[in-house]
């Protein structure tokens, strides 16, 4: 019969939560890691039972960990990650240069193809590859040695690259996106990029056609339409129909286009999902109300839903990786909190009721459908 | 050849599996420097958690205390107390006392 296993990085530890196909009684293991930091827990699609997690903490740094069992057992792999070259500058937040220093992984990406081999990337922003199962790590310094940047600027969370998206058409394409440069993409498997932000529009920088700069927070992609991207930027929501070359905004009737997390349904390229926030001061849900907004024309016209979620004095947030789907029928949807709760609909987002309610806050959230 | 004693944070026993406190032979010098490269080389998922692996430089939140003097600042290569180099006392590994 077939299942479901939901991985949630929190601020002190990671949990692994399953359930069958009905996706209505969960089993909750952890916290692994207990008291460390998981940005990111990632299953291999190649082989579900090899999970890889980024672990770190203030005191002691970046560990990484890899599971050969689905999450049940964990062995430290490669915590090495070496700029290769002069690291150079970026600009820090008064826009002063700044030396490039490795901070943590923030978001873990097993290839399409290969249970051993995965991209991370990090912050300050970089890109590396391991291809012997995260023992050895390699920076795919092409992306960083961009002439752009000398340019690039923290955003509040840091400068990270947080969204690694692989093309299931192109093993030679590859997007990510970067606090606050931009979003980039490689045609030619990492050796070189280019920036893809044409048609953002970022209120404080004064250039409309600036390269970088702008503060994307997160990228979705239907695996049936790789040429087709959703963004939801610092501001704006946004979508591409040409692999990035130009953006145009689908916030349309959202009461709020401010926010983080965005995420295409399963079955259906043109049906997505964000978490409105009410701004960039105020990091909570409009009103008090926690509402996932749904489109199913790709944008411009949302729904609220709301059926199963807190109506009233919720003020958490919804970060950038903790929203992810199921692959069943009904398409699943699952997201984390900063309140530590993990909401799931087995119902494409109709209804929703928590996993668990009472985590550390939700640094992020992936699914795993298991046959 | 020193046998010495290093007592671990609970989160770096709980990666490396180590005790709380632990005793590892030392060649040479005894110095905040060889006790890392001795307890690297017995527990190897400790690289990068003490100290950075490419500057070898200590993560900003530890601290190192010898004989209850903090040695967080000393040149890593200085000679530890014969106290430590003898086994008689441990080089303490411990996490500053940060955030709220």
């Amino acid at each position: 019969m077939s299942g479901v296993r939901v991985l949630v990085g929190t601020k002190k530890g990671g949990f692994v939560l399953t359930s069958d196909g009905r996706r209505d009684r969960w089993e909750v293991s952890g916290p692994h890691f207990a008291g460390w930091e998981i940005y990111h827990m990632k299953g291999s699609p190649v082989n579900p039972d090899r999970i890889y997690a980024s672990q770190s903490s203030g005191w002691f740094g970046q560990v990484m960990q890899r599971s050969n069992d689905g999450g049940n057992t964990w062995e430290p792999v490669g915590n090495k990650f070496a700029y290769e070259g002069e690291t150079g500058t970026h600009q820090w937040y008064d826009g002063t240069p700044h030396p490039w220093e490795f901070k943590r992984v923030w978001h873990i990406e097993p290839s399409l193809t290969d249970a051993d081999t995965v991209l991370a990337g990090v912050e300050d922003a970089a890109l590396f590859k391991s291809t012997d199962g995260g023992m050895n790590w390699t920076e795919l310094s092409g992306l960083r040695k961009h002439g752009t940047g000398p340019k690039w600027q923290p955003g509040a969370g840091g400068m990270c690259l947080h969204t690694v998206i692989q093309d299931p058409a192109d093993a030679q394409r590859i997007y990510i996106a970067i606090s606050a440069a931009g979003a980039f993409r490689t045609d030619d498997g990492g050796q070189t990029w280019k920036p893809i932000n044409k048609g953002l529009r970022s209120q404080y920088i004064p250039d409309p056609n600036a390269e970088v700069g702008h503060c994307v927070h997160h990228i979705a992609m239907h695996k049936s339409r790789p040429g087709t991207l959703f963004m939801q930027k610092h501001w704006d929501v946004m979508r591409s129909d040409d692999a990035g070359d130009n953006w145009t905004e689908v916030s349309g009737n959202l009461p709020t286009d401010f926010g983080f997390a965005i995420d295409v349904h399963a079955h259906e390229p043109e049906t997505i999902y964000v978490a409105p926030i009410k701004s960039d001061s105020e990091h909570f849900p409009l009103d008090g109300a926690l509402r996932v907004y749904r489109s199913k024309s790709g944008g411009h016209e949302w729904e609220p839903l709301t059926k199963g979620l807190p109506q009233k004095d919720c003020y958490v947030n919804v970060l950038r990786d903790a929203m992810a789907v199921d692959s069943l029928d009904k398409c699943g949807v699952y997201f984390g909190t900063t309140g530590g709760q993990v909401y799931a609909s087995a119902d494409a987002g109709e209804s929703w009721a928590p996993i668990v309610r009472d985590l550390p806050a939700v640094l992020s959230v992936e699914v795993q459908t298991l046959s | 050849m020193s046998v010495i004693r290093i007592e671990l944070p609970q989160h770096l026993r709980t990666l490396s599996g180590a005790e709380r406190e632990i005793t590892l032979e030392v060649q040479g010098v005894v110095s905040i420097k060889s006790a890392l490269d001795a307890l690297e080389a017995r527990y190897p998922t400790l690289k990068g958690t003490v100290r950075d692996q490419g500057t070898l430089e200590r993560r900003a939140f530890l601290r190192f205390f010898v004989c209850e003097e903090d040695w967080s600042h000393e040149p890593t290569e200085k000679p530890l107390p014969e106290a430590v180099a003898k086994g008689r006392e441990p080089l303490l590994i411990v996490g500053a006392i940060a955030g709220g």
